[in-house]
């Protein structure tokens, strides 16, 4: 029988990897597809982590960055390979990003796992990656300076070469080889930000033409030999039963091969999609529907508002007032309450994971925002070590926080489907699994009470959120819930950049049993649309322009009040508007920026028309502008789809959405055109994808309330402008 | 068995003739450049060439298509459109229109379809045309400039 050898050292094994792949790499880690469970089965918690996983120089110079966050549109594979370039000083047009399979050189550097959320993806790679290049700079310099047998200092370089005495030149195709085989430096200095060519110069995307194409792969193209398709019938009330099933009419599905039940459902598997499909539809499944199947959101409704009128008593205190009773001697109070639904995410590509297990381990391909998380579950459902299961980052059709699960619900399931049908599989959901699949952004209510004092000036802020937990019961809960308080739940008020004397925030937190998950911008999602249009009817009852109102209460937020500023001004605040169309303003913070918008609204019918939205960002440094207004209008758009559409409902426990025609969400009819300002300079990059989206529903909502005096306190607006 | 041709070659499909020629693309000829959405024609993330026009390939069977041409993303270069579909790829690459771009084979063929029918479109006409192709990044706004520069280009030319 033929044996492996079974002392091959990790690098010695990486080396020869790298040397088959025909690229060399600087450093010694390379993410290779062969012998990976091997070389995982060395020890390898004592390893440094080779600060150069992230690059690799091919012999023909090209430079391979590996991407260790997820694409799913926000231009990662664009703007970390910018951060390495910047310092590397090779040639851009040669510079490519590679998505990085899971693993512990690919974690997040201030959160300790691989992950991409919280808007963190450049901020969180920024000193890391230039580091990285850097360091890969210095080693080509080193070797071409050991070849040319100068110093160091003798040597320079640009667009890719070093450059030596008398105008000696090497490419860094060349010196890859015998730069790989120096130590790693670990003092290299970074430029300073004047010395920038890249960071900060708009930068097309390096993906657009693989996209344009139908070239690019994502988690649903996957293609692997005798590759079956799952397709899974999900109960219809959330955490329903399998009480028992019939398949016999299944089975005559032609292209079926096997039906699996799982610990949510039943799956069908079978040779193509169709079948899958066709399969389940011909499938019976008595369910025990279990205590959700009498929920209604009319139910919830009633019982949140009651909660938020009056808490119990042992409700959690978010933020706590300095003069509590200090609300009983206001002159007089305004007392609102506001609602918001549950969201589905609805990326356009449905969610899928492909999974074959075989003898030495198993291999997945997913378009995953929680690769240590899903490598771990995965390992978990398979009777795994989470070294022995390779997860393949795949690009995601967006994701919008749907694919960060704590409980990586849908790679679960893929693998539970693989496991006991022996065969690969890709497990794909269809749009209705999907829209009912749960995960949803919590539905909430809000009740805020200000009392105002004899001159309409805040005097005391008493505010109640009743809504799930979208950390609590997860793994999460431990380290991120605090007496009781999800910050997800809070965030946007609790710690609102206003000065407001006097404020207390109590939290309720409800368990429904649907499962709630973040959706782009997580708690802002909610909590802005609640401060914001408080804010504006609070300028209303002080009589106070609503720019000028807040322009007060940020007086000691640089950070706000310029991009509060910077869209008044770029919006033309208060000048004249074509008759039955009007302004709203709002701004908020949130992932360490700043957002202000202004939207023009006017009505059609009782339809809601958003024809311009000029949006002031401020996002610390920008590294590539051109993904920066991408962003913010791709969040604009985000947003405003929920703001106007947006609803989740249920009755009698089952989801009343299915698919886009009754989940509305923007077309480009509805699409503003929308004008994005930066404000420039900053130290550090702050949160980009995610700051955009709360704005612009209050913002919308304001624009309404100057158009016809009528306040709206419930999202979707959609409806609300029926007479 | 129903026989049609895709991007130039005859296919013989041999299996079942309810088949949406979306997932015979996907699955029987390994096309995934088209893609899956909605199932519905609600997103037209699905959009392919049949005869020349537009269609939701997620709702048309393939034993709707006898004889008939498919053009999908993949080949839309080669066709006679060609020099419309590459206008429109190149506007989308110089307009930075994709994010995720998992719609954008949907808005491309969209947009390929209605430069050939109205080479200079209003953004009203844009927004009519393609108001079917949903994309969540919210590429929109992009995907306007870029129809007009594509539209501006083969003026040009």
């Amino acid at each position: 029988m033929h044996t492996k050898a079974k002392s091959v050292s990790r690098r010695r094994f990486l080396k020869s990897s790298s040397a088959l792949a025909g690229a060399l790499v600087i450093g010694f880690w390379l993410p290779e597809t062969r012998g990976r469970f091997e070389a995982h089965a060395q020890p390898q918690a004592k390893t440094p982590i080779p600060p150069n996983a992230f690059l690799r120089i091919g012999r023909d110079g090209s430079v391979t960055v590996l991407v260790k966050h997820l694409e799913f549109g926000q231009g990662v594979n664009t703007s970390l390979p910018m951060l390495v370039a910047e310092e590397l000083d090779c040639d851009w047009s040669r510079v490519r990003g590679e998505l990085a399979p899971a693993g512990p050189e690919y974690a997040h550097t201030a959160f300790g796992m691989q992950m991409t959320g919280g808007s963190s993806s450049v901020w969180n790679s920024y000193e890391q990656l230039r580091t990285a290049g850097a360091q890969g700079r210095r080693m080509l310099m080193q070797a071409a300076a050991s070849q040319w047998k100068v110093g160091i200092d003798k040597v320079r370089t640009a667009k890719g070469f070093v450059i030596g005495p008398g105008g000696r030149k090497l490419s860094y195709g060349q010196l890859a080889e015998a730069a790989s085989k120096l130590p790693v430096p670990q003092d290299v200095a970074l430029k300073k930000p004047e010395a920038f060519t890249l960071i900060g110069k708009p930068t097309r995307r390096l993906d657009s033409w693989d996209k344009v194409s139908g070239k690019a792969q994502f988690g649903l193209d996957v293609k692997r030999p005798n590759l079956h398709t799952a397709v899974v019938a999900h109960a219809p009330v959330f955490g329903a039963k399998v009480r028992g099933f019939n398949a016999d009419k299944v089975k005559s599905v032609a292209g079926v091969t096997h039906v699996i039940e799982t610990a949510h459902g039943v799956a069908v598997v079978a040779t193509n999609f169709w079948s899958a499909k066709k399969g389940r539809d011909a499938l019976e499944v008595d369910w025990d529907l279990g205590p959700v199947a009498s929920l209604s959101t009319e139910g919830m409704r009633a019982q949140y508002r009651q909660v938020a009128a009056q808490p119990a008593a042992d409700a959690k205190v978010a933020k706590k007032a300095d003069r509590p009773d200090a609300i009983k001697a206001a002159a007089r109070t305004i007392v609102a309450e506001y609602e918001v639904p549950f969201l589905a995410h609805a990326a356009m590509e449905p969610l899928n994971c492909t999974v074959e297990v075989r003898d030495d381990g198993a291999e997945l391909w997913v378009g995953s925002q929680f690769q240590t998380v899903d490598q771990a579950a995965a390992a978990k459902v398979l009777g795994l070590q989470p070294s022995r299961v390779k997860l393949n980052t795949m690009l995601a059709g967006g994701g919008f926080g749907r694919r960060a699960n704590p409980v990586s619900d849908y790679v679960v399931e893929a693998c539970e489907i693989a496991k006991k049908a022996k065969v690969p599989v890709k497990m794909v959901w269809t749009r209705e699994d999907d829209i009912r699949g749960g995960f949803y952004r919590p539905m909430y209510v809000h009740r805020v009470e200000v009392g105002l004092d004899a001159a309409n000036a805040i005097a005391a802020w008493n505010h109640v959120i009743v809504g799930s937990s979208i950390i609590g019961g997860t793994p999460f809960e431990a380290m991120m819930v605090k007496d009781g308080i999800d910050p997800t739940s809070v965030e946007g008020v609790a710690d609102t950049p206003y000065a407001i004397p006097n404020m207390q925030v109590t939290l309720e937190t409800t368990k429904p049993g649907v499962p709630v998950l973040w959706w782009r911008s997580v708690g802002h999602s909610h909590t802005a649309f609640v401060m914001e249009t408080m804010m504006d009817e609070l300028a209303a009852a002080a009589k106070k322009d609503p720019v000028a109102y807040r322009r007060e209460l940020l007086a000691k937020n640089p950070k706000m009040l310029g991009v509060l500023e910077l869209a008044a001004a770029k919006s033309g605040w208060g000048s004249a508007l074509p008759a039955g169309r009007a302004r709203g303003i709002a701004v908020h913070e949130s992932f360490g920026s700043a957002c202000a918008q202004v939207a023009e609204v006017s009505l059609e019918g009782d339809a809601i028309r958003v024809h311009r939205v000029v949006a002031a960002f401020d996002c610390g440094r920008v590294v590539n502008p051109m993904t920066v207004e991408a962003q913010v209008q791709g969040a604009i758009a985000f947003g405003l789809s929920g703001a106007l559409f947006g609803e989740i409902t249920l009755k009698d426990g089952r989801v009343q959405q299915s698919n886009f025609h009754d989940y509305r969400v923007l077309r480009i009819p509805d699409m503003p055109r929308i004008e994005v300002y930066l404000v420039p300079g900053g130290e550090k990059p702050t949160g980009v994808g995610e700051p955009a989206t709360p704005p612009i529903a209050p913002a919308v909502a304001n624009a309404l309330f100057a158009l016809n005096g009528k306040r709206v306190r419930k999202l979707p607006l959609a409806g609300s402008q029926t007479a | 068995m129903a026989k049609f041709f895709v991007n130039g070659e005859q296919v013989d499909f041999r299996a079942a003739p309810d088949t949406p020629l979306l997932w015979a693309l996907r699955d029987q000829l390994g096309l995934t450049g088209t893609k899956f959405g909605c199932g519905m024609a609600q997103c037209g993330a699905c959009t392919v060439h049949l005869d020349g026009a537009p269609i939701r390939s997620c709702v048309t069977p393939v034993s709707a298509i006898e004889g008939k041409r498919v053009v999908t993303i993949e080949f839309i270069g080669h066709t006679s459109q060609g020099r419309v579909a590459h206008a429109v790829q190149a506007a989308w690459v110089d307009k930075d229109v994709v994010q995720c771009g998992y719609c954008q084979s949907g808005q491309v063929m969209s947009a390929v379809a209605l430069l050939r029918e109205n080479p200079k479109p209003s953004d009203a006409d844009i927004d009519r045309a393609m108001a079917g192709n949903i994309c969540r990044c919210g590429t929109y706004q992009r995907v306007r400039e870029a129809i007009h520069a594509a539209a501006a280009s083969l003026k040009k030319a």
